[in-house]
C-alpha cells in the first residue's frame, strides 16, 4: 500500500498558483460557509429534538448482521456445488494456480544461479551497469539470508499478480482512455479502489476463494490494478494533439491509430503505471500471507507469531530489495534514457551465457540455493532489539522512556481526541466534514464526504469508526509534524536528501509487520504502537512530496525575494511554503490515506477499533463484524480523502 | 473448485502432506516435529500454512490443507464440516490438555497472595491500570482467534476491569515481557500449556468455577472459568482414507505437554528454527516417535 507517491507526477504547481490566488478574495469561501449555515440554522434544531446525544442514533441504521451471515453460510453451504462457485470461480482459481505453478517451476528449472543471471541481464539491458549489478546484489542477498525458496515463491506469484493487474488495468484504462462516458463511470470506482485498504476485504475474498494463493493474487489485483488503468487512461487521453491529427490526415483507421500512435505516445505513463502496480502488489505481498500466500510473507507472518524480529527482517528484507530492484529497473525502463531496438547481439550474447549458467548449476546439481553460504542475521538483530527496547522502554533520563512517551501521547493526544469526536453530536460531526469539505474541494467531494460518513452511522459502527478516525488525526499530525520538517531541511540540503533516500525507502517497502513488535516492545500494547507504526509507514511520502514541491518553487519568485533582503526563514515562510501549498496539500493527503492504512494492521497491536473488527473478523470468519467494519474503513478513506484532496474541478471553479 | 493444494506443493513430485500452523508456538512444535518425521522416516514433502483458526477448518473442508494438528475446540466448526457435512473427520487426541485462565505474575501474587481469588480484583484494579485501560484496571486480552468470554466475565462478575485487546499473541507476549522485566504487575488472559510460563512464571486467579449449564449460557452471560479441553487432532476427510502412511502416521501421533513445551520453549525461546528444535528433540526422543509409525 506504499509507492503510490514516489514516482507520481507531483501536481504542477505553476498551473495551480494561479487559482489558489484567486481563492485570496474569499468570495466563495464566506459563500459556502454562509450556505451551510443555513442548512444547520434549519436542520439542528430538528435533528436535535428528536435525537440528541452524542452517538448516531439507533433508528438511524440498518443491521446487516443477519443477512450478511446467511450471505456466508450460503456460500459455504454451496461453494462445493453451485455452478456460479463450479464454472466461474472455480476455473479462475484454478488457473490463478496454474499459472503461478509454472512460473515457480520454471524460476526452480533455472535454478538459482539461471535465475540470478538472467535478472541481472534484463537489469542490464533495460537499465544499465550500475542496476545490474544492484540486481545481482539483491539476489545474492535474498540467498544468503536463507530465502532463496520463499523468494522465488513470492516472485512466482508477484508474476502472476502483477501480469493480472496490468490487463485488467490496461483494459480498463483503454476504456477510459478511448471514452469520455467509460472515463466518468470508472473514475469514482478507481478512486474507492485506491483508498481501499487491503486488509479490509481479504475477508470476503477469503469467504469465496478460500484461503491459500488465488485469494491472495485476487486480493493482490483488486489493490494493484487501479495505478494501471489510471495512468493508462491519463497517457492515452495526454497524447500529442497533433500527432494525431497527422496520423488521422495519413488516413489511419481508429485502430492503426491506437497502435501506431496513441499507445506509443503513451509509452511513459503505461510503464509509470506497471511500475506503480509493482510496488502495490509487492506491499501487499505480507498482507496476503495472513490469508495464506506462501513464499517471503509468510515467513515474516510465523516469525511475527514466534515473536522473532530478527527472522522476520530476514524474511522482510528480500521484499524490500525486490521492490527497490523493480521500481528502479521499471522506472529506468519508463525514463526511456536507454533506447531499446539497439543491436540484437549483446543481448543474444546475454542469453547464451544465462543458458551457460543455468546448465553448469544443473550439471552442478546445484538448482536451489547452496545451504551452506548462508548468514543468520536473526540472532545479532534480536540483540539489538533488545537491547534497545531494553534501555529505551523507561528510566531514561530527562527525556522519559519510550514507555512514558506513549502513556503521555494516550492521556494527552489520543484520549481527548477520542473524547471529543465521540461527545460532538453526530450531526456536528457531518457539518464539520461537509464545510471542510466544500471549502477545499466542490459541493460533490463535500457530497460525497458526508454521505461517506453518514453511511458509517447507518452501518451502526460510529463509535469504533470515531475512535478509528482519532487514531488517524493524532498519528497524521505527529506525521506531517515530523514530515515537513524533514522535508523543509532535506529541500535545503541537498547531501541530507542523497542520504535520506535510501532511508525512505526501505520504511517505505519494509513490510509493517516486521516493525510491529518493535514498536510493541517500545510503546506496549494500545493505541500509541499503532500509531507510530502509521507514522513511521507514512513518513517517507510526506517528506518525499515536501521535499520535491519546495524544490519546484521557481526559481525566479527565490532570487526576487532574496534581492529584496528577505531571510532564508522568510523565503521559506512568505515564498516557498505558499507556493508549494498543492504539494504540501497533497502531501497531507497522502499521509492521511497511508495512516489510515496501518491504523488498521495496528488492530494486531492492540489499537481496537475498526482494525480490530476487520481482525476479529478475519480471524473468526465472521463476515459481518468483518465486512461492516472494513466497509467503515472504506468509508472513512473516501471522506478523508475528500476532505484532503483538492480537486482540479474545485480549482476551475474556484478561479 | 474442492480440490486444490497449494501451486507450490509437489514441486519435486514428491508425495505432499499440507499442514495448517496455527499462530501459538505450542502448534509450531506439533507441525514441526510432525513435518521432520513425515519428511526424513516417511518421505514425504511438507508445505505448511499459517491460518487462523476458523479459516483453518474452512480450508481444512476444502483441502487445501490436509491437518489442523492442534484444535482447542470449535464446537459450531465442529458442527458444520464434521456432524453435517462429513469433509473433516477427528483425528484423535495430541495428548496435551489446553486450560485457558486468567494469570496474574509470580512475582506479584508471592506479595499478594489474595490476588489468586477473582473476589479481591476490584481491590487491586488501580495497580492494573495502563493509559488503554480508561483509569480501570487492565485486563490484557490477546488474538481475536482466541476464545473467550473475558468481557462477559468482567460485566457479570462485576469486576472494575477494562479487558484490552492486544490484537495478537505476538503483541501480548511481548507486553507480558516488558512488564516481567519491570517487575510491574499485571493480569493477563493466558492458557496452558505455554512456554511463555518457563521465562515469566504466572499464577491462575480463581474465577467461578466452570459448569456445563453455565458455558450453555448465551455468550452474554457467561459468568463461570473456562473448561479444560483435551486438544484434538482433524483431518479432511479424503485425506484420512487416502493418505497412507502419512495419515496414519498422523493419527498416531501423540506425546504430553512437558515434551511438547521442550520443542515450543526452544522455538520461542532459544530462538532456534522450528527446523533446529524439531530435529533437537527427534534426535533426543528416538523411542517415543518410533512408536508412531505406521507398522510395516
Amino acid at each position: 500500500m506504499s509507492a503510490v507517491t514516489t514516482t507520481s507526477a507531483p501536481p504542477k504547481p505553476r498551473e495551480a498558483q494561479a487559482s489558489w490566488r484567486e481563492r485570496g478574495t474569499r468570495r466563495p469561501t464566506l459563500l459556502k460557509l454562509a450556505a451551510l449555515a443555513l442548512v444547520a440554522a434549519v436542520a439542528i434544531p430538528v435533528l436535535h429534538t428528536r435525537w440528541a446525544s452524542g452517538t448516531w442514533p439507533t433508528p438511524l441504521t440498518v443491521d446487516l448482521t443477519e443477512p450478511l451471515g446467511k450471505v456466508s453460510d450460503w456460500i459455504i453451504d454451496n461453494r462445493d456445488g453451485h455452478p456460479l462457485f463450479l464454472y466461474f470461480f472455480g476455473h479462475i482459481s484454478n488457473a490463478v494456480v496454474l499459472s503461478v505453478r509454472a512460473v515457480y517451476l520454471v524460476l526452480l528449472a533455472l535454478g538459482w544461479a539461471g535465475t540470478t543471471a538472467l535478472a541481472t541481464l534484463i537489469a542490464w539491458r533495460t537499465a544499465g551497469p550500475k542496476l545490474a549489478a544492484g540486481t545481482l546484489a539483491s539476489l545474492a542477498t535474498c540467498g544468503l539470508l536463507g530465502m532463496w525458496v520463499p523468494t522465488m515463491q513470492t516472485l512466482a506469484l508477484m508474476a502472476v499478480a502483477v501480469a493480472a493487474s496490468v490487463a485488467l488495468g490496461a483494459f480498463l484504462g483503454l476504456a477510459a482512455g478511448l471514452s469520455d462516458r467509460t472515463f466518468r463511470i470508472l473514475r469514482p470506482v478507481l478512486d474507492t479502489m485506491q483508498v481501499l485498504p487491503a486488509f479490509a476485504y481479504l475477508l470476503p475474498v477469503v469467504l469465496i476463494f478460500g484461503i491459500g494463493v488465488p485469494a491472495a493474487v485476487l486480493a493482490t489485483v483488486v489493490y494493484a490494478a487501479p495505478p494501471m488503468a489510471r495512468l493508462t487512461a491519463l497517457g492515452l487521453r495526454g497524447a500529442d494533439k497533433g500527432v494525431l491529427e497527422a496520423v488521422e490526415s495519413l488516413g489511419a483507421t481508429a485502430t492503426q491509430r491506437l497502435l501506431t500512435a496513441r499507445l506509443p505516445l503513451a509509452r511513459k505513463q503505461l510503464l509509470l503505471g506497471l511500475n506503480q502496480t509493482i510496488m502495490m502488489a509487492l506491499s501487499m505481498a505480507v498482507i496476503a500471507s495472513v490469508i495464506g500466500a506462501a513464499g517471503l510473507g509468510d515467513r515474516v507472518y510465523q516469525a511475527l507469531a514466534s515473536v522473532d524480529v530478527g527472522q522476520a527482517l530476514a524474511a522482510g528484507l528480500p521484499i524490500v530489495l525486490m521492490a527497490i530492484v523493480l521500481d528502479r529497473v521499471t522506472a529506468a525502463a519508463g525514463s526511456g534514457d536507454r533506447e531499446q531496438g539497439r543491436s540484437w547481439l549483446p543481448a543474444a550474447i546475454g542469453l547464451a551465457a544465462v543458458a551457460a549458467v543455468a546448465v553448469a548449476a544443473r550439471l552442478a546439481d546445484s538448482l536451489l540455493w547452496p545451504a551452506s553460504w548462508s548468514i543468520e542475521i536473526a540472532p545479532t538483530v534480536n540483540k539489538a532489539v533488545g537491547w534497545m527496547t531494553d534501555h529505551l522502554y523507561s528510566g531514561v533520563p530527562v527525556i522519559g522512556g519510550t514507555a512514558d512517551w506513549a502513556g503521555h501521547f494516550t492521556s494527552y493526544v489520543l484520549d481527548p481526541v477520542r473524547s471529543g469526536l465521540t461527545a460532538l453530536p453526530w450531526y456536528a460531526v457531518l457539518l464539520l466534514v461537509a464545510a471542510l469539505a466544500w471549502l477545499i474541494g466542490t459541493w460533490k467531494s463535500a457530497l460525497t464526504a458526508t454521505l461517506a460518513m453518514a453511511a458509517i452511522g447507518v452501518l451502526g459502527v460510529w463509535k469504533p469508526s470515531m475512535d478509528t478516525l482519532s487514531q488517524v488525526l493524532a498519528a497524521v499530525a505527529v506525521t506531517l509534524l515530523i514530515g515537513f520538517a524533514i522535508g523543509i531541511a532535506a529541500s535545503r540540503n541537498s547531501r541530507l536528501e542523497r542520504v535520506l533516500r535510501p532511508v525512505l525507502d526501505v520504511m517505505q517497502t519494509m513490510p509493517q509487520f516486521v516493525y510491529l513488535i518493535p514498536v510493541v516492545a517500545l510503546f506496549g500494547v494500545g493505541r500509541a504502537p499503532a500509531a507510530a507504526a502509521a507514522v513511521v509507514y507514512a513518513l517517507p511520502a510526506v517528506v518525499r512530496i515536501t521535499t520535491q514541491g519546495l524544490q519546484q518553487v521557481s526559481p525566479a519568485a527565490m532570487e526576487s525575494a532574496r534581492s529584496l533582503g528577505a531571510t532564508r526563514g522568510q523565503q521559506l515562510r512568505q515564498v516557498q511554503l505558499p507556493l508549494a501549498r498543492p504539494s504540501l496539500l497533497l502531501a497531507v493527503n497522502q499521509g492521511v490515506v497511508l495512516v489510515l492504512a496501518v491504523v488498521i494492521i495496528g488492530g494486531l497491536v492492540g489499537g481496537g477499533a475498526l482494525g480490530y473488527d476487520v481482525v476479529f473478523g478475519l480471524a473468526q470468519g465472521d463476515l459481518a463484524t468483518g465486512l461492516k467494519a472494513g466497509a467503515a474503513i472504506v468509508c472513512l478513506g473516501l471522506m478523508l480523502d475528500r476532505v484532503t484532496q483538492p480537486s482540479r474541478a474545485a480549482r476551475k471553479e474556484d478561479a | 473448485m474442492t480440490q486444490q493444494a497449494s501451486p507450490y506443493a509437489n514441486a519435486a513430485g514428491a508425495k505432499t502432506v499440507t499442514l495448517s500452523v496455527q499462530s501459538w508456538v505450542g502448534a509450531q512444535a506439533d507441525v514441526a516435529v510432525a513435518k521432520l518425521i513425515l519428511e526424513r522416516e516417511l518421505g514425504y514433502r511438507v508445505d505448511t500454512v499459517q491460518v487462523d483458526e476458523v479459516p483453518a477448518w474452512d480450508a481444512l473442508s476444502q483441502g487445501r490443507v490436509d491437518m489442523i494438528m492442534e484444535d482447542w475446540g470449535h464446537p459450531e466448526q465442529e458442527a458444520r464440516y464434521v456432524k453435517d457435512k462429513k469433509t473433516i473427520v477427528p483425528a484423535g487426541e495430541v495428548g496435551v490438555i489446553g486450560h485457558i485462565g486468567w494469570f496474574v505474575p509470580k512475582y506479584f501474587a508471592d506479595k499478594h497472595p489474595d490476588v489468586t481469588d477473582w473476589r479481591n480484583l476490584n481491590k487491586y484494579a488501580d495497580q492494573f491500570k495502563t493509559p488503554e485501560s480508561g483509569g480501570k484496571g487492565q485486563l490484557l486480552d490477546g488474538s481475536p482467534s482466541y476464545v473467550t468470554n473475558d468481557k462477559a466475565l468482567v460485566d457479570n462478575l462485576k469486576l472494575n476491569y477494562q479487558v484490552v485487546f492486544s490484537g495478537s499473541e505476538a503483541a501480548q507476549i511481548t507486553q507480558i515481557q516488558r512488564f516481567a522485566k519491570e517487575k510491574k504487575p499485571f493480569l493477563t488472559y493466558w492458557y496452558q500449556p505455554q512456554w511463555l510460563f518457563e521465562q515469566v512464571p504466572m499464577v491462575e486467579v480463581k474465577l467461578p468455577a466452570y459448569s456445563e449449564k453455565c458455558a450453555a449460557k448465551a455468550p452474554e452471560d457467561i459468568d463461570c472459568a473456562y473448561p479444560t479441553t483435551p486438544l484434538a487432532k482433524y483431518m479432511n476427510a479424503n485425506f484420512a482414507k487416502k493418505g497412507g502412511k502419512a495419515a496414519q502416521f498422523l493419527k498416531n501421533f501423540h506425546w504430553n505437554a512437558e515434551q511438547q513445551n521442550a520443542v515450543s520453549l526452544m522455538i520461542a525461546d532459544q530462538k532456534l528454527s522450528p527446523e533446529a528444535a524439531a530435529e533437537k528433540w527427534v534426535a533426543d526422543n528416538e523411542p517415543v516417535w518410533r512408536a508412531w509409525l505406521p507398522k510395516g
